[in-house]
This record gives structure tokens, C-alpha cells and sequence, in this order.
């Protein structure tokens, strides 16, 4: 974190002291008071405070956590699980990384918490492959919980045990998808499972399971602490809370920013991330991670909030904010998009194994200068015939990026089918 | 030949999930650390282990981009092109990586010493460009820094 300029809250607030990732210096900083004092608070009045805190999941659905704790059931005779969610791989999102590599302690507090709440016998945490260092620091900070009785035999209060299983994934992004990551964690091809059931009903393994995200996770000894009012001084009424944007791209200042939801877009990219190079003006934004819609410069002054970035089309996403400016074709950023869901498609479903594939041929013959005038519409065509027409959401997240980019870079497609060429020579190489 | 510390941690991550396929995972990671690859023999061996056939195994090999059924050259180096660092240079930087060591993308040096290949996005975007060479990030480059880092590679 330490080496791109960023902004803290509570959350990041003591990152960049290296303590703060040892369990010593967590508990030093009150590090797992809000545990011990979930030990003495039954599990449904936990589940209970985190709906009054209004936290809605980080990993980019937004859905509320509580609610989610909520759909675990109370008496069965099965093991229940959590899974923590650390296969980040949306592109334009790099949050949960530092929050498991300078706040470790603070996801497994965070599980602890919910694993009182939920009665969960076990915590699988599925980190991708990729992120060889941040697993070695949860698995460091595993052991160290151990050593200490947060997790083992007591975890949860006496001869109530809990378990944290670092486990890890092998480079497919479909396995941040809950249910694919499911099948991953069984030790099968990540390919999502038709849903319902719903993973509290038949999850990992077949048994009860709640899938969360990292940072929503890290967001939850907090609300122990201070309570659900004090969480809900954070962001906005329907978004309450903080929350971690990485902005990339073609700003000053590409960083990480903890900012309560509801800043508005303008002032992230502008103020805190320090606007485009000089002599550039910035013409779009993703607001969220490569699968939310692209913003032109006029509507940047959105409260970073899904009810008020909903009413623009786009959503909130991971808040990967990735800033492109006047020297970018977005032709070609449509390409190197479509490319990514191309290749990651796990290939179970027609639609979009198939749509994938022509929306990028079609994309690359547009800017290789050889696309005619009913491309355009083709690709509106297979983007409609994919959304909503397959087992998980990864179709809808490959076809919204290109229905963006042709609702506010119409004419750019336009100018590309009619000089034969692409206008930008000066855009990035592709 | 899977080794017997290899296949005593294998039994050991067995026991930590519900259903021993859950080890597979793990298993494939460390017989590839082991072997650079997953052969057909180790495939046949880790079939065996989890009661599993080795048509089975080889699917799941054949999912997952980490996972080899071949040999692999010493040192695989993965410049990531997804959007946010194809919009800090990457793609440039790729280029001139590949002039340099005179293979293109998805090729391997003659000697057998590195693969270069490119990656999606690996979570490192406000640190573009970056490449992942074998476990280790390296962020915040530029040609003559990637150059010096792939230069000093046994």
C-alpha cells in the first residue's frame, strides 16, 4: 500500500505500520476486542446489529450481509462453513490484496465474528493463485491466531471449535463467481452451479455454507466495536460504511483511497487521484471493475453509491475506478475488454463461450479498420442475447462494458467503421 | 515420482477438507513445485491417491492457467495487458521485452531459461505496468528495470 499514494479510514488506518499485521501489534491496536465481545452475544442479535449496520458485501454484488448471515440455518445436523472470498481478480481491483497483506488479523476477526453469528463449524479461504504473498500472510496470521486460541478447539467459546483453511486457487478468474469458486474449493473446474439452491441451503461440500469477500469481512470488527449508528456516520443512507477504491489508469496519482460510499466520482479522480497528465482531458471512467459500464467525463458527478450509480447505468462494482484519457480509442479499450472475457469464459454456457468470442472478432475487425456499419448493431445483438441468459453473472459482465462503451462512444465506433482506420494513432499500443 | 514428503503433505491436506478431492488443489500445486509439471504419471499417481481417474485429474490440469502438462523452461514472466496497464504502457513494454529477448509473446528462449507470456489483470493496477516472474511481483516498471530484473535470472 505503502508505495501508491492513498487516503485511510478505519479500515486502512494503521496499514502502514508493519505491527499492525502481527498479531501482537493488532491486539496492541484493539485488534479482536469485537471478537470477545461476540462471544458474549448470541448469534442472533449479531446477525441482527450487522442488518441495523446496513454492510453490503464488497465483492461487487453489494447484497447485505446481515440478510446473508441470515439465510444460514439455525438447527442442522450438518457442518456449516464460511468461505472467505480472496479470488480477486476483477480487473481495476487490487483492495482485498492489502487488506490481507498489512490487515490479516483483521479478516480473521472479521470471520470469527461471522462464524458466531452463523454457528459455522470451518472458514475456507480461497486466495487465487496469483497471490502467492498475500496467502503466505494469511496463512502466517492463521498460525499466529492459533497460537493465541482464537482459532482451534475454544475458537468459538468452550469446546466450540473454528478452523481457517488457506487454500489455493490456480488462475481462473471465474472462480471469484461464489458457486464457481465452490466447485473449485471441492477440487473441480470452476464452472458455476445453477442456482437455486442457494449456497446457505447446499454450499461447500453440499453443506450450509455463506460466502463473503475479504474486505467485507475486515468491515465487520468494526461494527463490534463501535456499533451499527456509528458504521451508518459513514456513506450514505442506503450505502453506508467505507470502502477501498483503487483507482488506476491515466490519472497523477493511481492509488488507493478508503473513502466513505457516496464521494462522488469527480472528486476521486480529480482531488484525490490528482485528475489526468498535464495537457489531458480525461474522457471516461469505469467506475467499478472492468465489468460496470463506462462513465463519459460529463457524468462524473455520481455519488459513488449503487442507488445513484444505477440511475446512470453503471454500478458499483469492487470500486476499481480505471480512468481513461482524450489519447484513448475506446474501440480499442472495447478489445483489450473483450479479450479478458473471451479468454476467461469457463465455456459451460453457449451464449456466452459463443458471444464472447464474436464480440471480441468483431470488436478487433472495427479497429483494425476492416468493421462495417452492422457491427454496430450486431454487437448490441449478441450483448442482448447474453445478459440474463446463462448460469451465472460472468455473461452480463462481459456484455455490459461493450453496451456502455456504444451507448456513450457511439460515434467513435462510427468513425472507426468510416475511415476504414483508427483515429487515435496516439492511443495505447494494442 | 511424487516423493513421500510430497505425498505425506498431500495426506496431511486431505484431512482438512470435508471430501478428499478438496486436496487436489493443493496436491497439483505441489506436485507441479516438485516437477515443474504435471506428467501423465503423476497424473495416474494423484488419481490413484484420490480414487479419482487420471482423465479426471488432466481436466482439472487443463482448467486452471497455473497448471502445466508439459515441461516448462526455468522461468515463466507474465506482463500483465489487461486495461488498467495497457493504459500505463504495458503492451510497449511487452514489445520491447520481446525485441530484447528475441521470442515473442507465448514463446519460450531456446536455451530453455524463461517463458514470456502475457497475463490478466493480477491485481497490482495502480502499480502499472508489472510483470509476475514465477511467485514474485515485480511493479512500478519500465523496459530497462523489467530488462535488468529478466537479465539476472539464472
Amino acid at each position: 500500500m505503502l508505495t501508491v499514494p492513498y487516503i485511510t479510514n478505519y479500515l486502512t488506518e494503521h496499514f502502514a505500520d508493519d505491527a499492525f499485521g502481527t498479531i501482537e501489534g493488532y491486539e496492541r491496536y484493539g485488534g479482536y476486542a469485537g471478537y470477545r465481545q461476540a462471544l458474549d452475544t448470541p448469534a442472533e442479535d449479531l446477525i441482527e446489529l450487522v442488518k441495523a449496520s446496513g454492510l453490503q458485501g464488497r465483492g461487487g454484488a453489494g447484497f447485505s450481509t446481515g440478510m446473508k448471515w441470515s439465510f444460514m440455518p439455525r438447527e442442522t445436523d450438518q457442518p456449516k462453513f464460511l468461505v472467505c472470498n480472496a479470488d480477486e481478480s476483477e480487473p481495476g481491483s487490487f483492495k482485498d490484496r492489502i487488506l490481507m497483506e498489512r490487515g490479516p488479523h483483521q479478516v480473521i476477526e472479521g470471520i470469527l465474528i461471522a462464524a458466531l453469528a452463523t454457528g459455522s463449524d470451518k472458514t475456507f479461504l480461497y486466495v487465487r493463485g496469483e497471490y502467492a504473498h498475500p496467502a503466505d500472510r494469511m496463512e502466517q496470521a492463521v498460525r499466529e491466531a492459533r497460537e493465541r486460541g482464537y482459532l482451534g478447539p475454544n475458537a468459538l467459546g468452550k469446546r466450540r471449535s473454528h478452523e481457517i483453511v488457506v487454500t489455493r486457487g490456480a488462475g481462473a478468474y471465474i472462480c471469484g463467481e461464489e458457486t464457481g469458486l465452490l466447485e473449485s474449493l471441492e477440487g473441480k473446474k470452476g464452472q458455476p452451479r445453477k442456482k437455486p439452491p442457494f449456497p446457505a441451503q447446499y454450499g461447500a461440500f453440499g453443506m450450509p455454507t455463506t460466502v463473503n469477500n475479504v474486505e467485507t469481512f475486515s468491515h465487520v470488527p468494526h461494527i463490534l466495536k463501535h456499533g451499527a449508528e456509528w458504521f451508518r456516520g459513514f456513506g450514505t443512507e442506503k450505502s453506508p460504511g467505507t470502502t477501498i477504491f483503487g483507482v488506476s489508469g491515466q490519472v497523477r496519482r493511481p492509488g488507493l483511497y478508503e473513502l466513505p460510499l457516496g464521494t462522488r466520482l469527480d472528486e476521486i479522480v480529480f482531488e484525490h487521484a490528482g485528475g489526468p497528465a498535464e495537457g489531458r482531458k480525461v474522457k471516461g471512467v469505469i467506475p467499478g471493475g472492468m465489468s460496470m459500464p463506462v462513465l463519459p467525463a460529463s457524468l462524473l458527478d455520481v455519488p459513488m453509491a449503487n442507488e445513484f450509480l444505477r440511475e446512470r447505468k453503471t454500478m458499483l462494482g469492487t470500486g476499481g475506478i480505471m480512468v481513461m484519457d482524450d489519447t484513448t480509442c475506446m474501440v480499442r479499450a472495447s478489445c483489450v475488454i473483450s479479450y479478458f472475457f473471451r479468454d476467461e469464459s469457463c465455456g459451460q454456457c453457449t451464449q456466452c463461450r459463443e458471444g464472447t468470442g464474436w464480440m471480441h472478432k468483431i470488436l478487433e475487425r472495427i479497429e483494425r479498420g476492416a468493421g462495417e456499419r452492422e457491427d454496430l448493431d450486431v454487437l448490441l445483438d449478441v450483448a442482448a442475447k447474453m445478459e440474463g441468459q446463462t448460469i451465472c453473472a460472468f455473461a452480463d459482465a462481459a456484455a455490459w462494458p461493450i453496451q456502455g462503451m456504444l451507448r456513450h462512444f457511439r460515434e467513435e465506433f462510427e468513425e472507426h467503421v468510416r475511415q476504414q482506420k483508427c483515429p487515435f494513432p496516439a492511443s495505447f499500443e494494442l | 515420482m511424487i516423493s513421500d514428503e510430497t505425498r505425506s503433505r498431500i495426506d496431511a491436506e486431505i484431512g482438512r477438507y470435508p471430501t478428499p478431492r478438496g486436496a487436489l488443489l493443493p496436491a497439483l500445486h505441489w506436485v507441479q513445485e516438485e516437477h515443474g509439471h504435471v506428467s501423465r504419471e503423476s497424473a495416474a499417481e494423484l488419481a490413484e491417491i484420490f480414487g479419482l481417474r487420471a482423465a479426471e485429474i488432466m481436466e482439472v490440469v487443463s482448467f486452471y492457467n497455473m497448471f502445466f502438462d508439459e515441461p516448462q523452461p526455468r522461468h515463466h514472466v507474465y506482463v500483465c495487458t489487461n486495461l488498467p496497464c495497457s493504459l500505463r504502457g504495458a503492451r510497449t513494454l511487452l514489445r520491447q521485452l520481446e525485441a530484447h529477448l528475441g521470442v515473442h509473446v507465448g514463446e519460450a528462449t531456446p536455451d530453455g531459461r524463461l517463458a514470456l507470456g502475457h497475463e490478466e489483470c493480477l491485481g497490482a493496477c495502480a502499480y502499472a505496468p508489472m510483470m509476475r516472474v514465477d511467485h514474485r511481483y515485480h511493479e512500478d516498471l519500465d523496459f530497462e528495470k523489467a530488462k535488468r530484473i529478466l537479465d539476472e535470472l539464472d
